[in-house]
């Protein structure tokens, strides 16, 4: 499944090895010693991300301790022509820092500073690899937080957020990356100073940043992010309701938002996760149900007092069975343990397991877990589904072995029909996770040419010589015309007729 | 057939918008019969329609079920379309609390320079698939190509609302917003001008009877409110109407984007200020460098919105880093410069 041959020839690794001399030689000159690795023991602990499934070595990994230290970096890559792959903590999901045989991995973890706290205009102005949590914690003292909270958040990086759009429970009422992000600076790929936004709430001419937010490193490198912080809510609590079916699940879902409420989560186990997750945390998950839907309001007191009384109202006119309300903090987070453990926990059931993360809207809920059950059946692998379902974005894990190959070409293909079936109901490849190396043959479905092709403009535009981490997020033709083949092979066209808007 | 003939085109919806940004120039592209809601689900939280659609025709359908776009894109007049909202990329008096219009926009579908039709984003809010080319074509001023048709994200109306007025000088509004930001207050709009703030709660029933009790002030009639608020996001309010006399002495409107911490402006003229001191518009016969440079040391820009001489261009420029990044984007989606060419910088 990598993208290079398992075994190289001799000439491609002697072609490497005078590679790697060179760019160490030409890095040294501009870089302290520490911050170049190119041993092979040293190289290793960086052949991959979250997901593990592909890796590679780097050429060279690169950790540059100064602005003046990246420049000079840049500048050198830019001139030998080598391939940069930036790099936070390596937490991503989707191989969107799968290290280039030929490239220089560029770890920014030593960008880790916290250069401003604002409590007065309410912003952060931190370097790209402080940690999302790092910066809440922070901000804590003035009563603000900073609202994208992506489950791996105690890890990831708020540059690697970024290059993402990274998501997380709480976007449905505060927003993705995106929305909180004021400014992003950095260096293009040949090392001059870019400026994406603004302190103000727009900068002038195009909307730049709005391309940079979820480039996944394929643009610019970031070195220092501006977000907006928010006011602490006073309360919070959660409501868990059970339902009988699916179905009802999913009317619940849209009758709550009919109401006129957006709640703070709105997050759905399925029935085989709801066990996984309660064996491992004993929330005191209602195994009965067929899915348990997780409903948060947040504010004043009076606040939420009113909306969990109209939240209550649409879950119980939707058929919940069992509906408990949090009555403290402790149970609160109790409530939430199962669902913020879901993939640890999916970790101690099975070997291996893969995270999908398409979204479609939220009427075909019910219509897509019947779907991912009857795949589970023909592909013979167990699927376990978490569910952001106030924005319709689906976690299905799938549960595998990675040491049977056969195993796991079943697992890539349900997959990659998971991903399909969410097109073809009138969604997404991927809603936070990106899409890396992991989903760039479904992107194949879901763009056309044509589309594909303005993506590589935009590239190009920002980046003229394909540097920055090429050959993530955006298919080649000859690789798209090649998994259009492999469908044919398996009996079923590309969805040539969708309609894809 | 244009790009055959390399003519360039204007695109145009209700014209609603043509005195801002640079002249409009070329044939014009006329999209109102590009018109229609395609489809709006509000247990989604999304509108689809086609450009030309009416931008009164959308309200009133998503009023209908209780819905709003959140970002209150001002009108201007009546006859603005859906398009035309999304190209101009302008938002009203509850940006600063709500968000732009940019973050309400969806997914798009565009004609670009070599006749093509291409759909990004879709109808989900979470969608990281490729680059979010939907959220750089609002704003775009119709430079990267014909948006046909648009997604957009709406919300609930708030349940309650009340505008409350105090009689402040402009420092001591500032301070008083600034303090009011980094509580969690229903708090939706500002707007300051001749020593009165006026500000919009909009929530839950509880938050803004709380939240009424908290801030204190005057509370302004519901039904002046309203229509007031209107005025302030249209532009109908009267700070922004300039006369002939007005024009030939050479006053001119700008909009100066700004840090909402900067501190009051000694800029010549008169001014409104909204987004809790992020928006503040001038009244100025002052030259265009003056204001420029007063919205650059900030941190921010200046955009001069209404003028008998637009010479010194109605937008600040991006650093030239990032004008060549402009000037690629519009090489990749529109060669020929077919699609209003000169309309957001007269070389781009």
């Amino acid at each position: 499944m990598n993208a290079t041959p398992q075994n190289p020839l001799p000439e491609e690794r002697l072609q490497r090895a005078r590679r790697q001399a060179e760019v160490v030689e030409a890095l040294a000159r501009v870089l302290p010693s520490r911050a170049i690795l190119s041993r092979h023991e040293d190289t290793v602990p960086y052949e991959c991300d979250g997901l593990t499934a592909y890796r590679e070595v780097p050429l060279v990994v690169a950790l540059p301790e100064t602005d003046a230290q990246l420049v000079a970096l840049l500048e050198i890559c830019h001139a030998l022509g080598v391939p940069i792959v930036a790099r936070g903590a390596g937490t991503g999901l989707s191989g969107g820092a799968l290290p280039h045989r030929f490239g220089v991995s560029l770890s920014l973890a030593k960008f880790n500073k916290i250069l401003k706290i604002d409590a007065l205009a309410a912003t952060a102005t931190v370097q790209c690899g402080v940690r999302n949590l790092a910066i809440s914690e922070a901000a804590a003292r003035f009563g603000l937080y900073y609202a994208p909270d992506p489950s791996s958040q105690i890890a990831c990086t708020i540059g690697g957020n970024v290059a993402e759009n990274a998501g997380g429970v709480h976007c449905l009422k505060y927003g993705l990356t995106l929305h909180n992000v004021l400014r992003v600076r950095g260096y293009t790929a040949a090392g001059e100073a870019v400026e994406f936004g603004s302190e103000a709430l727009d900068a002038p001419g195009l909307d730049l940043l709005a391309v940079v937010v979820g480039s996944e490193g394929m643009l610019a490198v970031m070195t220092e992010i501006t977000v907006k912080l928010i006011p602490k809510p006073q309360l919070a609590r959660c409501i868990m309701a059970s339902f009988s079916d699916v179905e009802s699940a999913g009317a619940a879902v849209a009758d709550v938002i009919a109401r006129g409420i957006i709640p703070a989560g709105l997050e759905l186990m399925d029935k085989p996760m709801t066990a996984v997750a309660e064996n491992y945390v004993h929330a005191g998950y209602d195994l009965a149900a067929a899915a348990i839907l997780l409903c948060e309001s947040d504010g004043t007191p009076e606040e939420v007092d009113e909306e969990i009384g109209r939240m209550t109202a649409a879950l119980e006119q939707s058929g919940a069975s069992r509906i408990e309300v949090s009555r403290d903090e402790a149970q609160r987070l109790k409530f939430w343990s199962g669902r913020k453990n879901a993939f640890a926990a999916s970790g101690g059931i099975s070997p291996d397991y893969m995270c999908m993360d398409s979204t479609i809207p939220r009427k075909r809920l019910a219509e897509m877990l019947r779907s991912i059950e009857t795949m589970a059946q023909r592909y013979g692998l167990r699927c376990v589904n978490v569910f952001h379902a106030g924005d319709g974005n689906l976690h299905p894990l799938i549960l595998f072995d990675a040491n049977d190959p056969e195993e796991l070409r079943r697992c890539e293909r349900f997959g990659a029909d998971i991903l399909e079936t969410s097109v073809r109901l009138g969604g997404t490849v991927t809603g936070e996770h990106g899409v890396g190396v992991e989903k760039l043959n479904s992107m194949c479905v879901q763009f056309s040419p044509a589309e594909r092709e303005s993506f590589f403009g935009v590239k190009r535009a920002f980046d003229p010589q394909g540097l920055l981490n090429p050959g993530k997020v955006i298919p080649t033709l000859q690789r798209c015309a090649e998994y259009g083949k492999m469908h044919v092979h398996r009996g079923m066209l590309p969805f040539a007729e969708l309609p894809r808007f | 057939m244009a790009g055959a003939r390399r003519a360039a085109l204007d695109i145009r919806g209700g014209g609603t918008k043509a005195f801002y940004a640079e002249a409009p120039s070329g044939e014009p592209l006329d999209l109102t019969r590009l018109a229609g809601i395609s489809s709006y689900e509000p247990t989604e939280l999304v509108v689809t329609a086609r450009a030309g659609t009416p931008l009164a025709e959308l309200e009133a359908a998503i009023a209908a079920r209780g819905q709003c776009l959140p970002c209150e894109p001002p009108r201007f007049a009546p006859g603005g379309t859906i398009g035309g909202m999304v190209a101009a990329g302008l938002s009203g008096p509850a940006r600063a609390s709500m968000g732009s219009l940019r973050d309400f926009v969806m997914g798009v579908s565009l004609l670009n320079g070599r006749g093509e039709v291409l759909c990004f984003g879709g109808q989900v809010m979470k969608n990281v698939a490729g680059y979010d080319v939907s959220r750089l074509l609002a704003g775009s001023w119709g430079v990267l190509g014909v948006i046909c048709e648009v997604s957009l994200k709406v919300v609930p109306v708030a349940r309650a609302t009340a505008t409350l007025c105090f009689d402040w000088d402009e420092p001591h509004a500032l301070r008083q917003l600034y303090g009011w930001a980094a509580q969690a207050l229903p708090l939706r709009a500002s707007c300051w001008q001749q020593g009165q703030l006026r500000v919009r709660l909009d929530g839950s029933e509880s938050a803004v009877r709380a939240a009424q009790r908290k801030l204190g002030g005057a509370l302004l009639a519901p039904d002046v409110a309203a229509p007031w608020w209107d005025s302030v996001r249209d532009q109908q309010h009267e700070f922004f109407h300039l006369g002939d006399a007005d024009l030939a002495s050479g006053v001119c409107l700008w909009r100066l984007s700004v840090p909402a911490v900067t501190a009051p402006l000694d800029l010549p003229g008169s001014r409104l200020i909204e987004w809790g001191g992020a928006q503040r518009w001038w009244r100025s016969a002052a030259p265009a460098s003056q204001l420029r440079a007063a919205a650059a040391s900030a941190g921010g820009h200046a955009t001069l919105v209404r003028a008998a001489d637009k010479s010194p261009g109605a937008f600040s420029r991006p650093s030239e880093a990032l004008m060549q990044i402009h000037r690629r984007l519009k090489q990749s989606f529109d060669p020929e410069r077919i699609f209003n060419p000169g309309r957001l910088y007269a070389d781009l």
